[in-house]
């Protein structure tokens, strides 16, 4: 519809001198206004509607136990959730194992898309075993990481120790937080395997010959050649990591329970012992919407410091 | 000094022979051009010299120096990529700056390196953007200013400018021609399109099939190609070939009986020839003058006519079916179907046995194949 609407109106503007190719602009945009605002509409219904609802919890008194006693408190569930013991642990531990996860990924990623990159036997089957992790259900594989791998009697690392003579370790109770960030890099590293290895592909060969002709060895191509060409899907890897993993959940749940005390505790799961296992919906609210400032903080910074990476024109 | 000398190369992908057997000599200052159709093997050439390749069997030397396994950097070349292959995150500048930068060349020396370059390719004002803000001739000349910078002994180039559009296209080879006699440097190029060859080159090798076929001056090559496939490569329209059969040939001339109707008496070296042998006759489209009917033997229709000005170029049919392209003045008339009669100048025209090799002019030197 709106389409033909510009189409007629194209053929009655006379000889398009500046002013009507302003208008000629004007028009463009509001029918694409026109055109894009359901979507806009329900967008902001489908984000409004949420917000608002938690906005109202986190204002009012509203525990699960104590139904009907729902009076206005203003700040004070803010209060208890900034002040509360388990906040400044859940913002480290959500911070560390962000960056954790993100260093781990990035670095084993552009090493792994590297190596795969030059052909050798099995290289197709290779690379489809590098990417499975990450299809696999975090539950799942949070599971076998505590059951199979890392339990202290049973696990595979235990038989190894045992195997040298050590005493097995016991992950989730001497490294938990480690821990957590080992399974969860074993399955996001895949992820930026996938997205570097394609980048990979991209590089232009001759740039590599050029630079051997230039002298550069290897390590000199991988920083000057290599890197610079990876900068910018790594800029994405990390945009689309960060944002998974501020809200990681599934793999401290299955493994550690938050524990011991606070320690694998991050904000996510913070929450959700607040809401359901002190069935305080109200706190849990003003948590969650202290995580959507710090989440936006961080879109914020990310933008900033990498956004521009991609909005240039390669 | 920069001679090279390949001696007995060969190279193989996987069991597949691609460049059979090359010797070559190329002397100081010269422009060497490889040309040859596609897929005949100049790149792998060109990159076995560069040290991009591992050479399966055979030697290279630069001057007295065994170069056959020495690594690309330390062979004193540098090579010019077909794609230009800028590096895209560095600016002009350290496109250019980045080989004497690993290399340790100091600051200063470096800069005036640069600057030299950058003035030669009038790149002065560019240095400071990167490649993708640049237009095709510029980054083309980015990538030349490249390899100055290292004053290599030899500069390589891979098809350079065949992603150009065609007026560029001949600004920079001009620019190319010019650039050869101000660095006095010794250039190997590598091309499909032979007018570039035959411009730019003081010597053509030509390729085909992963072996040399000739190697000579460009006027060496269109007056005496020693075989029919170099006879065809060179020279555009293309020579036209007819074939035929000896009636008579000896030391001083070959009589020949064409298949489409004349007979020709040509003054060439007959004596390897026997009477009855098949041959291939072959004239330049530059070489033949139309006629009315009655005033040649030689009687052909006329079809497509395309008149470029200065030339008109005649595409016509013998009586056999057999077709042939002539160069007509730029205001010639003939009409499509019309029949008329060409005249070749004798002088001037090629036989070819039948394995190809051009039977040679009289007290020319016996040429091998
Ligand atoms: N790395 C390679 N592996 C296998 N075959 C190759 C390789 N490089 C070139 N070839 C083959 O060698 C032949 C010559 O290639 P090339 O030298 O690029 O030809 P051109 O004369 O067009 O530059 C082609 O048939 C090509 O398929
Ligand atoms: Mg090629």
């Amino acid at each position: 519809m709106s389409i033909s609407t510009v189409q007629d109106g194209v053929p009655a503007v006379p000889a398009p001198g500046p002013e009507t190719v302003k208008a000629d602009k004007r028009l463009h945009s509001r029918v694409g206004l026109l055109t894009v605002s359901p979507s806009v509409l329900a967008l902001l219904v489908w984000m409004i509607v949420p917000l608002a609802m938690t906005i109202y919890f986190s204002l009012i008194r509203y525990n699960l136990l104590y139904p009907g006693e729902n009076e206005f408190v203003g700040l004070e569930n803010y209060y208890f959730f900034l002040t509360d013991e388990g906040f400044v642990h859940g913002a480290l531990n959500t911070l560390w194992l962000v960056g954790a996860t993100l260093l781990i990924s990035v670095v084993a990623g552009v090493l792994i898309a590297v190596l795969v990159d030059t052909p050798f036997w099995g290289r197709g089957i290779v690379r489809v075993l590098l990417i499975s992790p990450f299809f696999i259900m975090p539950t799942v594989s949070a599971l076998v990481w505590k059951n199979l791998l890392l339990h202290p009697v049973s696990g595979v690392f235990a038989a190894v120790w045992n195997f040298f003579g050590a005493t097995p370790v016991d992950w989730f109770a001497e490294y938990p937080l480690q821990a957590i960030i080992l399974i969860v890099s074993w399955q996001w590293v895949p992820f930026a395997v996938l997205l570097l290895m394609t980048a990979m592909q991209s590089l232009d060969q001759e740039q590599k010959e050029a630079a051997r002709l230039d002298g550069a060895g290897p390590i000199a191509i991988f920083w000057h050649i290599t890197l610079p060409h990876l900068t910018r899907p790594i800029a994405v890897v990390v945009m689309i990591e960060t944002i998974f993993l501020l809200s990681i959940f599934a793999e401290i749940f299955t493994t550690t329970g938050g524990g011991p005390g606070y320690e694998t505790t991050n904000l996510a799961y913070l929450i959700y012992s607040q809401a359901l296992l002190q069935f305080d919906v109200g706190m849990a609210s003003a948590g969650g919407l202290v995580a959507v400032v710090i989440a936006n903080i961080a879109a914020f910074i990310l933008i900033r410091m990498i956004g521009k990476n991609l909005t240039e024109k390669a | 000094m920069a001679d090279l000398t390949i001696r007995n190369l060969k190279k193989s992908f996987e069991d597949i022979d691609i460049i059979k057997g090359i010797d070559l000599d190329i002397k100081d200052h010269e422009f060497v051009v490889f040309v040859g159709p596609s897929g005949c093997g100049k790149s792998t050439l060109l990159r076995l010299i560069a040290g991009l390749e591992e050479v399966t069997s055979g030697s290279i030397h630069l001057d007295d120096r065994d170069i056959t396994d020495v690594a690309p950097a330390k062979r004193d070349l540098a090579m010019v990529f077909q794609t230009y292959a800028l590096y895209p995150h560095m600016t002009v500048r350290k496109n250019m700056s980045f080989a004497l930068e690993l290399a340790g060349v100091d600051k200063a020396e470096i800069d005036r390196k640069v600057d030299e370059a950058a003035q030669i390719l009038e790149l002065g004002h560019l240095l400071d953007r990167k490649p993708k803000a640049l237009s095709g001739g510029q980054r083309q000349r980015v990538a030349i200013g490249r390899s100055i910078v290292r004053h290599p002994k030899i500069f390589l180039f891979d098809e350079p400018l065949s992603n150009l559009d065609a007026a560029l296209r001949v600004q920079m080879r001009l620019e190319l021609a010019r650039l050869h006699h101000e660095l006095k440097a010794t250039m190997i190029y590598v091309t499909h399109d032979q007018v570039e060859a035959m411009t730019l080159a003081d010597k053509v090798v030509v390729l085909n099939g992963g072996h040399i076929e000739q190697v000579g001056s460009p006027l060496e090559l269109y007056h005496h190609p020693v075989n029919a496939f170099v006879a065809g490569f060179i020279g555009t329209p293309k020579m036209a070939f007819l074939k035929g059969k000896v009636k008579k040939a000896d030391r001083a001339g070959v009589t020949v009986q064409l298949d489409c109707g004349p007979e020709y008496q040509l003054p060439l070296d007959g004596s390897r020839l026997k009477a009855g042998e098949p041959v291939t006759f072959g004239m330049r489209p530059e070489h033949i003058e139309v006629t009315a009917a009655d005033a040649s033997p030689f009687k052909v229709t006329l079809d497509v006519t395309e008149h470029l000005g200065a030339d008109t170029f005649c595409y016509v049919k013998a009586q056999n079916g057999e077709t042939l392209t002539v160069r007509a003045g730029g205001d010639y008339g003939g009409r499509f179907g019309e029949q008329v009669g060409l005249i070749p100048d004798l002088a001037h025209c090629h036989l070819f046995d039948e394995k190809g090799r051009a039977v040679p002019k009289p007290g020319a030197p016996a040429q091998a194949a």
